[in-house]
Protein backbone atom coordinates (compact mmCIF):
# COMPACT_ATOMS: atom_id res chain seq x y z
CA UNK A 1 0.00 0.00 0.00
CA UNK A 2 1.37 3.30 -0.80
CA UNK A 3 4.18 4.84 0.93
CA UNK A 4 5.82 2.14 3.22
CA UNK A 5 6.87 5.18 5.62
CA UNK A 6 3.05 5.86 6.57
CA UNK A 7 2.88 2.55 8.25
CA UNK A 8 5.73 2.56 10.12
CA UNK A 9 6.11 4.27 13.41
CA UNK A 10 7.62 7.36 14.32
CA UNK A 11 10.51 8.65 16.16
CA UNK A 12 10.29 11.38 18.44
CA UNK A 13 13.34 13.08 20.46
CA UNK A 14 12.05 14.82 23.27
CA UNK A 15 14.66 17.76 24.82
CA UNK A 16 13.64 19.03 28.29
CA UNK A 17 15.75 19.58 31.37
CA UNK A 18 12.73 19.35 33.75
CA UNK A 19 12.18 15.83 35.19
CA UNK A 20 8.01 16.38 35.29
CA UNK A 21 8.06 17.64 31.58
CA UNK A 22 10.27 14.87 30.15
CA UNK A 23 7.74 12.56 31.89
CA UNK A 24 4.77 14.82 30.63
CA UNK A 25 6.08 14.97 26.81
CA UNK A 26 6.91 11.36 26.83
CA UNK A 27 3.47 10.63 27.92
CA UNK A 28 1.81 12.50 25.66
CA UNK A 29 4.19 10.97 22.39
CA UNK A 30 3.44 7.58 23.67
CA UNK A 31 -0.35 7.78 23.88
CA UNK A 32 -0.11 9.21 19.82
CA UNK A 33 1.86 5.97 19.35
CA UNK A 34 4.76 7.81 18.75
CA UNK A 35 8.23 6.22 19.95
CA UNK A 36 10.13 8.24 22.38
CA UNK A 37 13.23 9.17 23.24
CA UNK A 38 13.86 11.63 26.52
CA UNK A 39 17.00 13.42 26.60
CA UNK A 40 17.79 16.43 29.45
CA UNK A 41 20.25 18.85 27.32
CA UNK A 42 20.67 19.83 23.94
CA UNK A 43 24.31 18.37 24.06
CA UNK A 44 22.90 14.85 24.61
CA UNK A 45 20.14 15.63 21.88
CA UNK A 46 23.26 16.69 19.35
CA UNK A 47 25.01 13.45 20.37
CA UNK A 48 21.91 10.89 19.96
CA UNK A 49 21.63 12.58 16.78
CA UNK A 50 25.20 11.56 15.92
CA UNK A 51 25.94 15.58 15.32
CA UNK A 52 29.38 16.28 14.11
CA UNK A 53 31.22 19.81 14.84
CA UNK A 54 31.99 19.75 10.87
CA UNK A 55 28.65 19.02 9.97
CA UNK A 56 27.84 22.09 8.58
CA UNK A 57 25.38 22.92 5.14
CA UNK A 58 27.75 25.43 4.42
CA UNK A 59 30.91 23.34 4.05
CA UNK A 60 31.30 20.96 0.85
CA UNK A 61 28.80 18.71 0.94
CA UNK A 62 30.58 16.29 -1.55
CA UNK A 63 33.02 15.45 1.68
CA UNK A 64 34.36 12.16 1.22
CA UNK A 65 33.53 10.50 4.95
CA UNK A 66 29.79 10.92 6.10
CA UNK A 67 31.14 10.80 9.90
CA UNK A 68 27.94 12.65 10.62
CA UNK A 69 26.18 8.63 10.15
CA UNK A 70 22.94 9.02 12.17
CA UNK A 71 22.84 5.76 14.38
CA UNK A 72 18.59 5.93 15.05
CA UNK A 73 16.37 7.52 12.81
CA UNK A 74 15.03 10.38 14.10
CA UNK A 75 11.87 11.74 12.61
CA UNK A 76 11.30 14.79 14.97
CA UNK A 77 12.89 16.93 17.61
CA UNK A 78 10.51 18.52 20.18
CA UNK A 79 12.69 20.40 22.77
CA UNK A 80 11.99 23.12 25.50
CA UNK A 81 13.16 26.55 25.01
CA UNK A 82 14.42 27.66 28.49
CA UNK A 83 17.43 24.88 28.99
CA UNK A 84 20.64 25.94 31.10
CA UNK A 85 23.58 25.77 28.63
CA UNK A 86 22.43 25.00 25.51
CA UNK A 87 18.44 26.89 24.85
CA UNK A 88 16.07 25.26 22.29
CA UNK A 89 16.91 28.07 20.00
CA UNK A 90 20.73 27.37 20.10
CA UNK A 91 19.58 23.04 19.44
CA UNK A 92 17.61 24.32 16.60
CA UNK A 93 19.91 26.56 14.85
CA UNK A 94 22.90 23.59 15.20
CA UNK A 95 20.21 21.31 13.63
CA UNK A 96 19.36 23.30 10.89
CA UNK A 97 22.66 24.21 9.84
CA UNK A 98 23.58 20.39 9.86
CA UNK A 99 23.56 18.92 6.44
CA UNK A 100 22.58 15.48 7.58
CA UNK A 101 20.31 16.82 10.45
CA UNK A 102 18.48 19.75 8.40
CA UNK A 103 15.88 18.14 7.50
CA UNK A 104 14.54 16.85 10.64
CA UNK A 105 11.55 18.87 11.45
CA UNK A 106 12.10 21.21 14.94
CA UNK A 107 9.14 22.17 17.11
CA UNK A 108 10.21 24.58 20.37
CA UNK A 109 8.24 24.94 23.92
CA UNK A 110 7.84 27.27 26.00
CA UNK A 111 5.83 28.29 29.24
CA UNK A 112 6.55 32.11 27.88
CA UNK A 113 4.38 33.93 25.43
CA UNK A 114 6.93 36.17 23.60
CA UNK A 115 6.35 36.86 20.58
CA UNK A 116 10.04 38.06 19.36
CA UNK A 117 11.17 34.37 20.66
CA UNK A 118 8.63 33.02 18.68
CA UNK A 119 8.81 34.69 15.37
CA UNK A 120 12.81 33.98 15.73
CA UNK A 121 12.52 30.46 16.61
CA UNK A 122 9.91 30.04 13.50
CA UNK A 123 12.36 32.12 10.96
CA UNK A 124 15.30 29.54 12.12
CA UNK A 125 12.92 26.87 10.74
CA UNK A 126 11.02 25.74 13.96
CA UNK A 127 7.90 24.30 12.25
CA UNK A 128 5.85 24.98 15.54
CA UNK A 129 6.15 26.58 18.76
CA UNK A 130 4.17 24.97 21.33
CA UNK A 131 3.65 27.19 24.58
CA UNK A 132 3.19 25.06 28.17
CA UNK A 133 1.70 23.09 29.67
CA UNK A 134 1.83 21.31 26.30
CA UNK A 135 -1.35 19.11 25.45
CA UNK A 136 -2.56 16.04 23.57
CA UNK A 137 -4.45 18.74 21.44
CA UNK A 138 -1.02 20.21 20.63
CA UNK A 139 0.64 16.59 20.06
CA UNK A 140 -2.43 16.26 17.16
CA UNK A 141 -0.37 18.81 14.92
CA UNK A 142 2.89 16.78 14.78
CA UNK A 143 1.81 14.46 12.35
CA UNK A 144 1.52 16.17 9.31
CA UNK A 145 5.41 17.44 10.12
CA UNK A 146 6.81 14.22 10.53
CA UNK A 147 4.86 12.99 7.29
CA UNK A 148 6.57 15.33 5.49
CA UNK A 149 10.10 14.69 7.43
CA UNK A 150 9.75 11.12 6.38
CA UNK A 151 8.28 11.91 2.61
CA UNK A 152 11.29 14.16 2.59
CA UNK A 153 13.59 11.39 3.00
CA UNK A 154 12.08 8.89 0.80
CA UNK A 155 12.30 11.33 -2.06
CA UNK A 156 16.37 11.73 -1.39
CA UNK A 157 17.09 8.25 -0.80
CA UNK A 158 15.04 6.83 -4.16
CA UNK A 159 13.98 7.78 -7.83
CA UNK A 160 11.57 10.53 -8.00
CA UNK A 161 7.69 8.57 -8.29
CA UNK A 162 4.27 10.18 -8.53
CA UNK A 163 3.18 10.13 -4.85
CA UNK A 164 -0.10 8.15 -4.01
CA UNK A 165 -3.34 9.54 -3.99
CA UNK A 166 -3.84 8.91 0.16
CA UNK A 167 -1.11 10.97 1.72
CA UNK A 168 -1.66 15.20 1.80
CA UNK A 169 0.47 17.10 -0.95
CA UNK A 170 3.23 18.42 1.34
CA UNK A 171 2.80 21.84 1.89
CA UNK A 172 5.53 23.89 0.35
CA UNK A 173 5.41 26.31 2.77
CA UNK A 174 6.32 30.10 2.45
CA UNK A 175 6.94 31.46 5.68
CA UNK A 176 3.92 33.14 6.43
CA UNK A 177 2.25 29.96 6.29
CA UNK A 178 3.66 28.66 9.06
CA UNK A 179 2.05 31.16 11.13
CA UNK A 180 -1.43 29.64 10.08
CA UNK A 181 -3.18 26.60 11.10
CA UNK A 182 -1.61 23.91 8.23
CA UNK A 183 -4.36 21.87 7.12
CA UNK A 184 -4.67 18.63 8.55
CA UNK A 185 -6.45 16.12 6.52
CA UNK A 186 -4.98 13.04 7.86
CA UNK A 187 -5.70 13.95 11.61
CA UNK A 188 -9.22 12.12 11.82
CA UNK A 189 -8.05 8.72 11.58
CA UNK A 190 -5.57 8.47 14.35
CA UNK A 191 -6.91 11.29 17.03
CA UNK A 192 -6.66 9.61 20.18
CA UNK A 193 -10.10 10.53 22.19
CA UNK A 194 -10.33 14.41 22.98
CA UNK A 195 -12.58 15.81 25.80
CA UNK A 196 -13.76 18.94 25.33
CA UNK A 197 -12.04 20.79 27.74
CA UNK A 198 -11.13 23.69 25.22
CA UNK A 199 -13.88 25.85 27.26
CA UNK A 200 -11.66 25.38 30.39
CA UNK A 201 -8.63 27.34 28.60
CA UNK A 202 -10.03 30.70 28.27
CA UNK A 203 -10.99 30.69 31.59
CA UNK A 204 -8.42 29.38 33.24
CA UNK A 205 -5.29 31.33 31.57
CA UNK A 206 -6.60 33.88 30.34
CA UNK A 207 -6.04 33.52 26.64
CA UNK A 208 -8.59 34.27 24.77
CA UNK A 209 -7.84 32.63 21.52
CA UNK A 210 -8.33 28.61 21.87
CA UNK A 211 -5.37 27.75 19.68
CA UNK A 212 -2.69 27.82 22.19
CA UNK A 213 0.24 27.00 19.91
CA UNK A 214 1.33 31.17 19.53
CA UNK A 215 -0.63 34.40 19.51
CA UNK A 216 -2.94 34.07 15.55
CA UNK A 217 -1.11 36.82 13.63
CA UNK A 218 -3.17 35.62 10.24
CA UNK A 219 -0.22 35.83 8.36
CA UNK A 220 0.07 39.18 7.59
CA UNK A 221 1.56 41.38 10.23
CA UNK A 222 4.22 40.70 12.56
CA UNK A 223 4.30 41.81 16.13
CA UNK A 224 7.97 43.69 16.03
CA UNK A 225 9.54 43.55 19.69
CA UNK B 1 -23.89 2.42 48.61
CA UNK B 2 -20.31 2.65 49.84
CA UNK B 3 -18.92 3.30 46.16
CA UNK B 4 -21.28 5.80 45.28
CA UNK B 5 -20.47 7.68 48.09
CA UNK B 6 -16.83 7.77 48.05
CA UNK B 7 -17.42 8.32 44.15
CA UNK B 8 -19.61 11.01 45.13
CA UNK B 9 -16.89 12.68 47.55
CA UNK B 10 -14.35 12.31 44.89
CA UNK B 11 -16.49 14.18 42.63
CA UNK B 12 -17.63 16.90 45.29
CA UNK B 13 -13.80 17.43 46.06
CA UNK B 14 -12.31 17.95 43.01
CA UNK B 15 -14.97 20.41 41.77
CA UNK B 16 -14.10 22.35 44.99
CA UNK B 17 -10.24 22.22 44.15
CA UNK B 18 -11.09 23.26 40.62
CA UNK B 19 -13.57 25.89 41.93
CA UNK B 20 -11.41 27.26 44.55
CA UNK B 21 -8.66 27.91 42.45
CA UNK B 22 -5.76 25.48 43.72
CA UNK B 23 -6.23 23.19 40.32
CA UNK B 24 -6.80 23.79 36.81
CA UNK B 25 -7.78 22.50 33.45
CA UNK B 26 -3.97 20.86 32.98
CA UNK B 27 -4.73 18.30 36.13
CA UNK B 28 -7.91 17.05 34.62
CA UNK B 29 -5.40 16.61 31.38
CA UNK B 30 -3.20 14.26 33.46
CA UNK B 31 -5.90 11.88 34.06
CA UNK B 32 -6.16 11.47 29.86
CA UNK B 33 -2.60 10.44 30.17
CA UNK B 34 -3.46 7.84 32.17
CA UNK B 35 -4.41 4.56 31.31
CA UNK B 36 -4.44 1.06 31.81
CA UNK B 37 -1.03 0.43 30.64
CA UNK B 38 -0.07 3.83 33.42
CA UNK B 39 -2.36 3.25 35.75
CA UNK B 40 -0.41 4.72 38.65
CA UNK B 41 0.48 7.98 35.97
CA UNK B 42 -0.89 10.52 37.81
CA UNK B 43 0.79 9.80 41.65
CA UNK B 44 3.82 9.47 39.78
CA UNK B 45 3.91 13.17 38.65
CA UNK B 46 2.05 14.86 41.46
CA UNK B 47 5.22 12.75 43.57
CA UNK B 48 8.08 14.52 40.98
CA UNK B 49 6.07 17.58 41.40
CA UNK B 50 6.46 17.36 45.77
CA UNK B 51 10.13 16.12 45.59
CA UNK B 52 10.84 18.69 43.25
CA UNK B 53 9.18 21.72 44.74
CA UNK B 54 10.43 21.09 48.19
CA UNK B 55 14.35 20.71 46.74
CA UNK B 56 13.65 24.23 45.13
CA UNK B 57 11.67 26.10 48.27
CA UNK B 58 14.61 24.56 50.52
CA UNK B 59 17.27 26.18 47.51
CA UNK B 60 14.93 29.73 47.63
CA UNK B 61 15.51 29.79 51.83
CA UNK B 62 18.90 29.38 51.51
CA UNK B 63 19.52 31.59 48.44
CA UNK B 64 17.39 34.38 50.53
CA UNK B 65 19.50 33.70 53.84
CA UNK B 66 22.45 34.59 51.60
CA UNK B 67 24.57 37.90 52.77
CA UNK B 68 24.46 39.31 48.74
CA UNK B 69 21.04 37.51 47.51
CA UNK B 70 21.84 36.33 43.73
CA UNK B 71 18.20 36.90 42.41
CA UNK B 72 19.28 35.29 39.21
CA UNK B 73 19.95 32.22 41.21
CA UNK B 74 16.46 33.01 43.08
CA UNK B 75 14.86 33.99 39.78
CA UNK B 76 16.08 30.98 37.86
CA UNK B 77 14.72 28.30 40.80
CA UNK B 78 10.88 30.18 41.38
CA UNK B 79 10.92 29.72 36.93
CA UNK B 80 11.39 25.96 37.41
CA UNK B 81 8.77 26.13 40.68
CA UNK B 82 6.62 27.84 38.09
CA UNK B 83 7.18 25.45 35.78
CA UNK B 84 6.61 22.32 37.25
CA UNK B 85 3.02 23.43 39.12
CA UNK B 86 2.04 24.79 35.68
CA UNK B 87 2.18 21.27 34.70
CA UNK B 88 0.65 19.31 37.30
CA UNK B 89 -1.89 22.36 37.42
CA UNK B 90 -1.18 23.46 40.63
CA UNK B 91 -2.78 27.05 39.79
CA UNK B 92 -2.50 28.48 43.09
CA UNK B 93 1.48 27.68 43.18
CA UNK B 94 2.05 28.84 39.93
CA UNK B 95 0.07 31.92 40.59
CA UNK B 96 2.14 32.64 43.52
CA UNK B 97 5.47 32.18 41.44
CA UNK B 98 4.45 34.73 39.15
CA UNK B 99 4.56 37.38 42.23
CA UNK B 100 7.74 35.99 43.16
CA UNK B 101 9.46 36.40 39.65
CA UNK B 102 8.43 40.26 39.55
CA UNK B 103 9.29 41.10 43.21
CA UNK B 104 12.99 39.43 41.97
CA UNK B 105 12.87 41.33 38.70
CA UNK B 106 12.95 44.40 41.03
CA UNK B 107 15.90 42.94 43.70
CA UNK B 108 13.12 43.80 45.89
CA UNK B 109 14.07 41.49 49.42
CA UNK B 110 11.23 41.83 51.51
CA UNK B 111 8.65 41.06 48.18
CA UNK B 112 10.73 37.79 47.90
CA UNK B 113 10.75 36.57 51.25
CA UNK B 114 7.04 37.30 51.65
CA UNK B 115 6.77 35.66 48.11
CA UNK B 116 8.52 32.40 49.41
CA UNK B 117 6.24 32.38 52.68
CA UNK B 118 3.01 32.56 50.44
CA UNK B 119 4.56 29.59 48.10
CA UNK B 120 5.09 27.67 50.63
CA UNK B 121 1.68 28.17 52.38
CA UNK B 122 0.06 27.32 48.52
CA UNK B 123 2.55 24.62 48.23
CA UNK B 124 1.65 23.10 51.49
CA UNK B 125 -2.08 23.45 51.23
CA UNK B 126 -2.28 21.43 47.55
CA UNK B 127 0.26 18.65 48.69
CA UNK B 128 -2.60 18.17 51.90
CA UNK B 129 -5.15 17.91 49.55
CA UNK B 130 -4.14 16.01 46.58
CA UNK B 131 -3.02 13.35 49.22
CA UNK B 132 -6.28 13.30 50.40
CA UNK B 133 -7.89 13.06 46.73
CA UNK B 134 -5.35 10.12 46.29
CA UNK B 135 -6.34 7.98 49.45
CA UNK B 136 -10.05 8.61 48.43
CA UNK B 137 -9.19 7.40 45.06
CA UNK B 138 -7.51 4.31 46.95
CA UNK B 139 -10.67 3.72 48.54
CA UNK B 140 -12.52 4.40 45.41
CA UNK B 141 -10.46 1.19 43.44
CA UNK B 142 -10.61 -1.07 46.83
CA UNK B 143 -14.09 -0.98 46.41
CA UNK B 144 -14.28 -2.20 43.25
CA UNK B 145 -14.78 1.07 41.69
CA UNK B 146 -12.39 3.40 39.00
CA UNK B 147 -11.70 6.76 39.13
CA UNK B 148 -14.53 9.08 37.20
CA UNK B 149 -12.92 11.85 35.28
CA UNK B 150 -15.68 12.82 32.81
CA UNK B 151 -17.72 15.09 34.53
CA UNK B 152 -14.33 17.19 35.38
CA UNK B 153 -14.87 18.29 31.79
CA UNK B 154 -17.96 20.19 31.78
Amino acid sequence: MGMAASDSQFHVLAVDDSLIDRKLIERLLKTSSYIVTTVDSGSKALEFLGWHEDDRRNTDETSVSPQNHQEVEVNLVITDYCMPEMTGYDLLKKIKESSSLRNIPVVIMSSENVPSRINRCLEEGAEEFFLKPVRLSDVNKLKPHLMKGKKQEIHESTPPQSPPSQLPTPQSSPPQSQLQQPPQPQEQQQQPSQSSNNKRKGMDEGLSSPDRTRPRYNGLTMVSN
Amino acid sequence: MELNRLQRSFLEYTAALFREGFLDSQFSQLYQLQDESNPEFVVEVVSLFFDDSERLINDLSRALDQTNVDFKKIDAHVHQLKGSSSSIGAQRVKNSCVSFRNFCEVQNIEGCLSCLQQVQQEYLLIKNKLEALFQLEKQIVAAGGAINTVEWML
